[in-house]
Parts: C-alpha cells; sequence; structure tokens
C-alpha cells in the first residue's frame, strides 16, 4: 500500500465525496463521520509520502500504468509533499470545527455542503500533486466549482461577489488552458518534466514567451495578486465562516505553489530570471501589493474584510519573495506558503467561533470577548502575533528568510515594503486587541456590575483551534529542520 | 467602463497576435504537435486496447485520470446548482391554477387551496399554455426512440463517434423534453428527485470504483489490465471492457446531472412548474 | 514584407479565433447585463476550444477512427500516422467542453439568486440598490 500513497491521497476524499453525497438522501447524521475520516486517511497519507520523498527523491507514479508522456504521470518531489501536507491537515482540522456552524446557519442542506468540501479539498490536493500540465487545469476547475457553491452559501451579498468572482476565476483558468495550449503548439508534450526538457532549444521563440506571460497572468487572477485582486475582499467577507475557512488559508497558497512549480519545473529559472529579465517589474508590483493590501486594511471597520485584505498583502510577499530570484527569497516563498496557511487557518476559525457567539464580526460587536471567550482570543493572539512577525510563531522566520533574499538581491524597496507591512499590522491587530479587552460601557454608574460569564464555544470548535495555535509556535522552533532537510532539495541547485 | 474594456482588450489581442507568428501554419503535417506524441496513439492504440475509435481510447484508458475529474466536474456543477437554489422545508402557500378538461375553463384558487386529483380537473402553469395535443403525442412517441438512440451511442463509442458524454446527454434531452412539452411535474414524477441525486452519485462511483478496483487487484490506479482475471479475458479485452464499464457510469452521471440542472434552474428551486 | 502576406494566409485559424476570444473578453468586461456577460464567457470559452481543435488539422488526413479493423483480434495490421487527424486535442477539448458547460450552470444559478434578491439584472442598478442599504 505504500506505493499507493500518491494515488490515495486523492482518490479517498473524491469517492468518500460520492458516498456522503448518496447517503446524505438515506441519513443525514453519516455525512460528518465520513467526511472526517475521508480526510485524516488523507492526511495520514501526505505525511506518508513526504517521509518517503525525503527517503527515496523524487516519486513518479503513472496512473492507468502509461508511461509519460503517453498517460497522466504524478510526479511527487520535497515542494509537492511539503505543500499537501500543510493542505490536508488545515482541511482536516477545518472540518472537525466546521460541524457545530453548519448545523447552525443551515441544517437542511449539510450534506451537499460536506460534499463540496471534500470535493474541493480533494481538487486541491490534486493540483498540488500531479505533474501533468493539462490535469492541472481540470483540478483547478473542480477547485474552483466547488469553491463557487461553498462561497455562495452566505449572507445576502454573497451571490453578487461569488458571481464576480467565477467571472474573474474563468478568465484565470481559461488563460492558464490558453498558455498550456501555446506550450502543446510548440512542443508537442503536456507532461511537465518532459516540457522542461523540450523547451530550452525554443527559448528565443515568441510563443514560449508568450505561453509564459500568459500562464502567469492566468495564475495571478486566481491569486489575487494586485491589481487582480478585486474579487477577494468580497468573495471571503460575505461567505459563511465555515466555508471561508476552508478557502482563504488553502485556495490562494495553492496557486503561489502552481506558480512556482512553473518557474522551478517547467520554465527552468535560467529561462524566468536570466533569459526573461522581468525580476524587477514583478517585484515592484509584490511591492505595490504589500503596500496596498496593508493601507487598505487599515480602513476597514469589519474584522473579516480587514483579514481579506491581509491576504492580499501576503500574496505580495510570496510573489515577490519568489521572484527575487535568489535562493534565500525562494526559500522565504516556500516557507512562507506553509506558515501563511496556518495562520490564516487560524485567524479565520477565530471569526467563525465569534460569529458561532455572539452572530457578527463588525468591531462593534468585538466589546469584551477576551473575558467572554478567553481560550478563543488567546490563540487569535498567537496567529495576530505570527501575521505581525514576531519569535518564536513562524511568521518571523519566513519574513526573516524573505528579508535576507531582498537584501541579497538589492532590492531594498522590497525589503522596506515588509518592514512597512509589519508595523501596519501591529497597529492593525493591536487596535482589535484594544476593543476586545474592554467591556461594553454599561448604565449602571458606581454599581458592582458582576463581570460576564465566560461563554466560550464549543469544544469542537475550540480545540482544533488550539491545536493550531500550538503548530503555529511549534512550525516556528522547527524552522531550522524543515529548511535544511526539506526546502533546501525542493529549490534546484542551480539557483544561488 | 467601455473604453477601459476596449483598451484591455486591444492590448491582450494585439499581444496574441504577436505570439503566434511563431506558430506551424493551417494543417501543417510537421508540427511538433502532429509529430511528437500523438504517432505512439493513433499507431498502437488497436496494439494496446483493441479499441477502433482513437479519441475514446485516449479518453478513457490513457488519459482517463482527466475524464474521470471531468465527471466529478459535471457532478458538482449539478451540485452546486441543487445547494444554491433548492428551497427545503415550509413552503409558503401558493396560488394554483386548474383547468377543466371538458369546456376549458380556467379556475384560480389562492392561498394553498386545491383540487384533489380528479378526472374532470387538470393542473396548469402559471404562465398560461394552450393545451395541445399534437406536441404532447408527438414527443410521447419519439421520446423512446430517443433513449435507444442514445444507449447505441455510448455502447457503440468504441467503434464509432461517440462514448459516454454524448450518450448521456442525448438520455437527459429525452426527460428534459418530456418537461418542455408536457410539464415540470410530469417529469418530477417519472424520475424523482432523490433517484436522480443518488444516481447522480452512483455514475461517477463507478468510475472512481472501477479504478479503486484496480487499485485493490495490485495495479496502478485506473489500470484496467487488472481486471483481466476478474472478466476471464486476455489484459488487452480486459482494456477494452474497462472502457465500456466507465463510459457507461459517464453516460448515468452525465444524464443525471443534465436533468438535475433543468428541475433546478426552470423552477428556480420550487418544483412546482417548468417553463 | 512580401513574405508576411503569405504567412498571414497560412495561419489564418489563429487570427480568426483571436478574434473571438477577444469579443467575448470585451463582453465580460465592458457589458452591464448579467447575463450579457455570462454569454461572453461562453464566447471566450468556445473560442479557445476551437483554437485546440485547429492545432490538430493535418492536410489529406481523416478523422481518427482507424478504418478497416475489427475491434479484437485485428492487431497485425499496419497504420500510418499521416493519414489521420491528431486525436489528442479533440481529447482535451471533450474535456474543456464539458468544463465550460458546468461553469455555465453554475453562472445561472448565481443569477438567479441575484434577481431573487434585487430584482434586476443590470449591474448599476444593483449596485445602486447595495449602495443605498
Amino acid at each position: 500500500m505504500r506505493e499507493q500513497y500518491p494515488a490515495i491521497i486523492v482518490v479517498v476524499p473524491l469517492l468518500s465525496a460520492l458516498v456522503i453525497s448518496a447517503a446524505g438522501w438515506v441519513n443525514k447524521r453519516l455525512c460528518f463521520p465520513i467526511a472526517v475520516a475521508a480526510l485524516g486517511v488523507a492526511a495520514f497519507s501526505s505525511i506518508g509520502l513526504l517521509l518517503r520523498v525525503m527517503d527515496e527523491g523524487v516519486i513518479v507514479y503513472q496512473l492507468g500504468g502509461w508511461p509519460p508522456p503517453m498517460g497522466i504521470a504524478y510526479y511527487v518531489d520535497h515542494l509537492n509533499a511539503l505543500v499537501l501536507v500543510v493542505v490536508s491537515i488545515v482541511a482536516f482540522l477545518n472540518v472537525i470545527a466546521a460541524k457545530k456552524s453548519i448545523e447552525q446557519e443551515f441544517p437542511e442542506k449539510a450534506a451537499p455542503f460536506y460534499t463540496l468540501y471534500v470535493l474541493q479539498v480533494a481538487g486541491l490536493l490534486g493540483i498540488v500533486v500531479t505533474g501533468d500540465a493539462f490535469n492541472l487545469y481540470v483540478l483547478l476547475e473542480i477547485a474552483a466549482l466547488t469553491g463557487y457553491g461553498l462561497l455562495a452559501m452566505g449572507e445576502e451579498r454573497a451571490p453578487l461577489s461569488t458571481l464576480n468572482y467565477l467571472y474573474m476565476g474563468t478568465i484565470g483558468a481559461c488563460l492558464y488552458l490558453l498558455g498550456v495550449g501555446y506550450l502543446y503548439i510548440v512542443t508537442g508534450s503536456l507532461n511537465m518534466v518532459d516540457i522542461a526538457r523540450l523547451l530550452p532549444p525554443l527559448y528565443q521563440s515568441k510563443a514560449v514567451l508568450a505561453a509564459f506571460i500568459i500562464c502567469m497572468v492566468g495564475v495571478w487572477l486566481k491569486m489575487a495578486f494586485f491589481p487582480l485582486h478585486a474579487w477577494l475582499p468580497n468573495a471571503y467577507t460575505y461567505a459563511t465562516s465555515s466555508a471561508s475557512s476552508l478557502i482563504a488559508p488553502l485556495v490562494t497558497k495553492v496557486m503561489v505553489y502552481v506558480m512556482i512549480r512553473l518557474i522551478l519545473t517547467v520554465f527552468t529559472p535560467e529561462f524566468v530570471f536570466a533569459t526573461l529579465a522581468l525580476n524587477n517589474v514583478v517585484v515592484w508590483l509584490a511591492v505595490i501589493a504589500i503596500v496596498m493590501g496593508a493601507i487598505l486594511a487599515l480602513a476597514e471597520r469589519n474584522l473579516k474584510r480587514m483579514l481579506a485584505f491581509i491576504i492580499v498583502a501576503e500574496v505580495g510577499y510570496m510573489v515577490g519573495g519568489a521572484w527575487l530570484g535568489n535562493r534565500a527569497g525562494m526559500t522565504g516563498a516556500i516557507l512562507h506558503i506553509v506558515n501563511d496557511a496556518l495562520m490564516t487557518l487560524c485567524v479565520f476559525m477565530v471569526v467563525g467561533n465569534i460569529v458561532y457567539k455572539v452572530k457578527g464580526y463588525a468591531f462593534e460587536n468585538l466589546q469584551g470577548l477576551f473575558r467572554k471567550m478567553p481560550f478563543t482570543m488567546g490563540a487569535f493572539v498567537v496567529g495576530a502575533m505570527s501575521i505581525i512577525g514576531v519569535p518564536p510563531t513562524c511568521g518571523f522566520f519566513s519574513k526573516w528568510y524573505l528579508i535576507l533574499g531582498a537584501l541579497q538581491a538589492g532590492h531594498y524597496g522590497f525589503m522596506a515594503a515588509l518592514i512597512f507591512s509589519s508595523l501596519v499590522s501591529v497597529v492593525l491587530f493591536f487596535r482589535i486587541f484594544e476593543i476586545c479587552y474592554y467591556e461594553p460601557f454599561s448604565d449602571h454608574h458606581g454599581h458592582d456590575h458582576p463581570p460576564e460569564p465566560m461563554d466560550e464555544a464549543p469544544l469542537t470548535m475550540v480545540v482544533p483551534l488550539l491545536i493550531v495555535a500550538v503548530i503555529l509556535i511549534l512550525v516556528g522552533l522547527y524552522t531550522g529542520d524543515i529548511v535544511n532537510h526539506i526546502i533546501k532539495f525542493a529549490i534546484p541547485e542551480g539557483l544561488v | 467602463m467601455k473604453i477601459i474594456g476596449l483598451i484591455i482588450t486591444i492590448i491582450t489581442g494585439a499581444f496574441l497576435v504577436y505570439a503566434a507568428g511563431d506558430f506551424p501554419a493551417w494543417a501543417d503535417p510537421n508540427s511538433p504537435a502532429s509529430t511528437y506524441l500523438s504517432p505512439y496513439y493513433i499507431e498502437k492504440t488497436i496494439e494496446d486496447t483493441s479499441v477502433p475509435n482513437i479519441v475514446t481510447a485516449v479518453l478513457a484508458d490513457y488519459r482517463g485520470f482527466d475524464t474521470m475529474f471531468e465527471t466529478t466536474v459535471i457532478f458538482s456543477a449539478g451540485l452546486v446548482c441543487f445547494i444554491l437554489l433548492r428551497i427545503i422545508g415550509r413552503k409558503e402557500p401558493e396560488t394554483r391554477h386548474y383547468r377543466h378538461i371538458l369546456t376549458g375553463v380556467t379556475v384560480r384558487l389562492k392561498e394553498g387551496r386545491k383540487i384533489t386529483t380528479s378526472e374532470d380537473f387538470e393542473r396548469i402553469d402559471d404562465l398560461w399554455t394552450p393545451p395541445d395535443l399534437i406536441i404532447k403525442t408527438g414527443c410521447r412517441l419519439l421520446i423512446p426512440f430517443l433513449q435507444i438512440f442514445a444507449l447505441y451511442v455510448i455502447a457503440h463509442g468504441h467503434y464509432s463517434p461517440g462514448g459516454g458524454f454524448q450518450g448521456g446527454v442525448i438520455l437527459g434531452a429525452s426527460i428534459i423534453l418530456m418537461s418542455i412539452s408536457h410539464d415540470l411535474r410530469t417529469s418530477v414524477e417519472r424520475m424523482r428527485e432523490k433517484v436522480v441525486a443518488i444516481l447522480c452519485a452512483v455514475g461517477v462511483l463507478i468510475y472512481a470504483g472501477t479504478g479503486a478496483l484496480c487499485l485493490l487487484l495490485g495495479a496502478n490506479f485506473l489500470d484496467y489490465s487488472a481486471l483481466a482475471p476478474m472478466l476471464h479475458v486476455d489484459p488487452i479485452a480486459a482494456r477494452s471492457h474497462g472502457i465500456l464499464i466507465v463510459e457507461i457510469g459517464v453516460g448515468i452521471a452525465v444524464m443525471t446531472t443534465m436533468i438535475w440542472i433543468y428541475t433546478n434552474i426552470s423552477s428556480a428551486g420550487k418544483y412546482n412548474q417548468g417553463l | 514584407m512580401a513574405e508576411l502576406i503569405p504567412t498571414i494566409i497560412a495561419k489564418y485559424n489563429y487570427w480568426i479565433y483571436i478574434i473571438l476570444m477577444m469579443i467575448g473578453l470585451y463582453a465580460m468586461i465592458a457589458k452591464n447585463n448579467l447575463v450579457k456577460k455570462i454569454v461572453g464567457m461562453s464566447i471566450f470559452q468556445t473560442a479557445i476550444i476551437l483554437f485546440y481543435v485547429s492545432i490538430g488539422v493535418k492536410k489529406g488526413a481523416t478523422i481518427p477512427i482507424l478504418e478497416g479493423v475489427h475491434g479484437h483480434g485485428a492487431a497485425h495490421q499496419v497504420v500510418h500516422a499521416a493519414d489521420y487527424v491528431n486525436p489528442l486535442p479533440h481529447v482535451l477539448m471533450l474535456t474543456a467542453i464539458v468544463v465550460g458547460v458546468s461553469t455555465l450552470g453554475v453562472a445561472l444559478a448565481l443569477a438567479i439568486r441575484i434577481y431573487n434578491r434585487y430584482n434586476t439584472l443590470e449591474e448599476d442598478e444593483i449596485l445602486a440598490q447595495i449602495r443605498k442599504e
């Protein structure tokens, strides 16, 4: 069974999603256990796959028994395996926390919701593990369609924001498809490693340049890189909390993974950084993304929207780090994929708990929460420290690598943007801490008003949140091991 | 907004035209796409899978993994339409229209009152449609032939253009024809919502289940030659039979999804009347 | 300049599909009505499908179904690759068509939800209603 891990990771969630859909019409209470079991198996096999890759190196798995390029092949190396572990663990922890809030908001449609949830995770896992360019497009569309369904289940403005997300997401996916078509015209193959082998004689051709730019613009549209980010704040704010805490940590990071895969494997770094020489332009775009994300987050009076703009800034970190063109920057970008997924999961789960108890997420609803929900707010403090970049949480270490890369490349604008956004995050989060710490102003002047009792969210929502907070600190402490044993081998040696 | 759209469109179009300068000419037999990978498919299909239709062989065998996810895409589209639109639970009392069959007089009953099923009155939709005997009878005669043709298209996909997707769409179209020519309630009575939803998942389960069966029998996922001992044929014929099994699964999934999407969208989730 | 004209005529399929794509893209960005935007999205996707299918054409070749061979046991006949059209773009575009139909279905379901809430499908009227709330 160990050889079949790459297939199990995607197939088990897919089969269980179908079983949940059929079983939901018979008995509603079966859905949650099947979903948890499926995502647990996926998490377990992704950890097993990572350990195998660390032992054996790159693993190639042929689907249908056909060797590439005739058939589709999975190509699992260190980068893949690391992102797989992150995606599956985030999804597993979130589904446990989502149970209560699904029961509160739409109990009669719980079965289709779990189905879409598990299908979305299967799509994201498939995007990360595949080695075939067209297979990636199909899985991209699965993740996108199920995402539209999950996001549209929210408040009144949700369908309109999801429709705008649909337009931009479809343009992005179609542009990616067009880029793969251009590559197919000039090489004749669809397998990523095969294309990388056939491309070097063609580096000067206009078609390859166009294919790269079209693929990049398509992927940027789907990861909300400024100025193509207009869909993200609305889509994530009005969604229901169990959907937004799945999609917000994962979808943009998986798109960043796709971009890094295109840069490192398909169009090798020699083409991207040496022949093309667009580094400077893209890093300045990333600087603008970070600054605009931070400034627009300051203007919001609404916790969820503020966090959505912080995601825009974080995407700027990752794109800028990857395009700096040196090993430290790329290490920072890959490490930030891991860290940002965990940080965003932590803060969005906190918002889910708050919405479950208080039924609102504007700043006015947050008063006195430190006393009413101490565990939730404790985890929120850890998540906020990570976003600001305070050691020993993991956020500090990825920012460290990014600043190191900026110094090596001589790009002081990027370093200034990173420091600026850390300072803005301090303002943003301490503002919230202040609101949450003080009780609402009571009318009983001078009377002894008894403090509000602790009204914490249920246990299934608090325990995964605390686990995530602990993981944030652990990942920070073990950063050296992660970088030296995994990320170092994910980047090809040519990159200095 | 129109000016911004025009500028973006012109710039993108100019960029694409510039990039097309390097492409091979139209219908060039020596282009890289036609000489690198596809000769293997054309020359070796009959040896590897004994299926003359090369497109079906590539779709369901060589690149069968893609097709499984494509079936999942269409299943999830049906599920998204259901979860967005369907109104479950207490419905507000609605206005019903009935027509007396002999005299043609229409009656409107407000606030949920209804006439129990009887031979004198039939229920009609809110948008008044004239009773048309020719359309109803013609479609009632045509639908079984549509379905037989669709089954032929699925089964003969190995030897002629066809396969699971095409046949499934025609099957779905036959039920949609019933709901357009008669009315939505008739087709919902024939194929209830629960049956449609469960069959949809079963169709994709047949496809993924075949692949998982190959996994359990020791080969890689979706490697149909592992089914050879179970079907008592040699591995090459087992591939041909495996393709047929997954095409049947695809056909079921596509048919039920087409019906599901149509009934949800045309009745806006209420399942009381269609177009 | 003289060798540009034969080049333009030899690749006329690409120019047609690029024009179609740009018509679809313009409709998605510039039109006000939600259904017209959805139609533009459909045109954009269809143009990409036609683009891919046109890659596989070979001069003088027929459709990719092997002629004159019967199913099981005909493995000994020789097949020339130049006689048959490239099957791979057809396979890829079967998938793309299905994906396009699914996206169209989801977009229409969202448009129905929006209409039920705001009673209009024009984007400027919807934004005006939202600003008033």
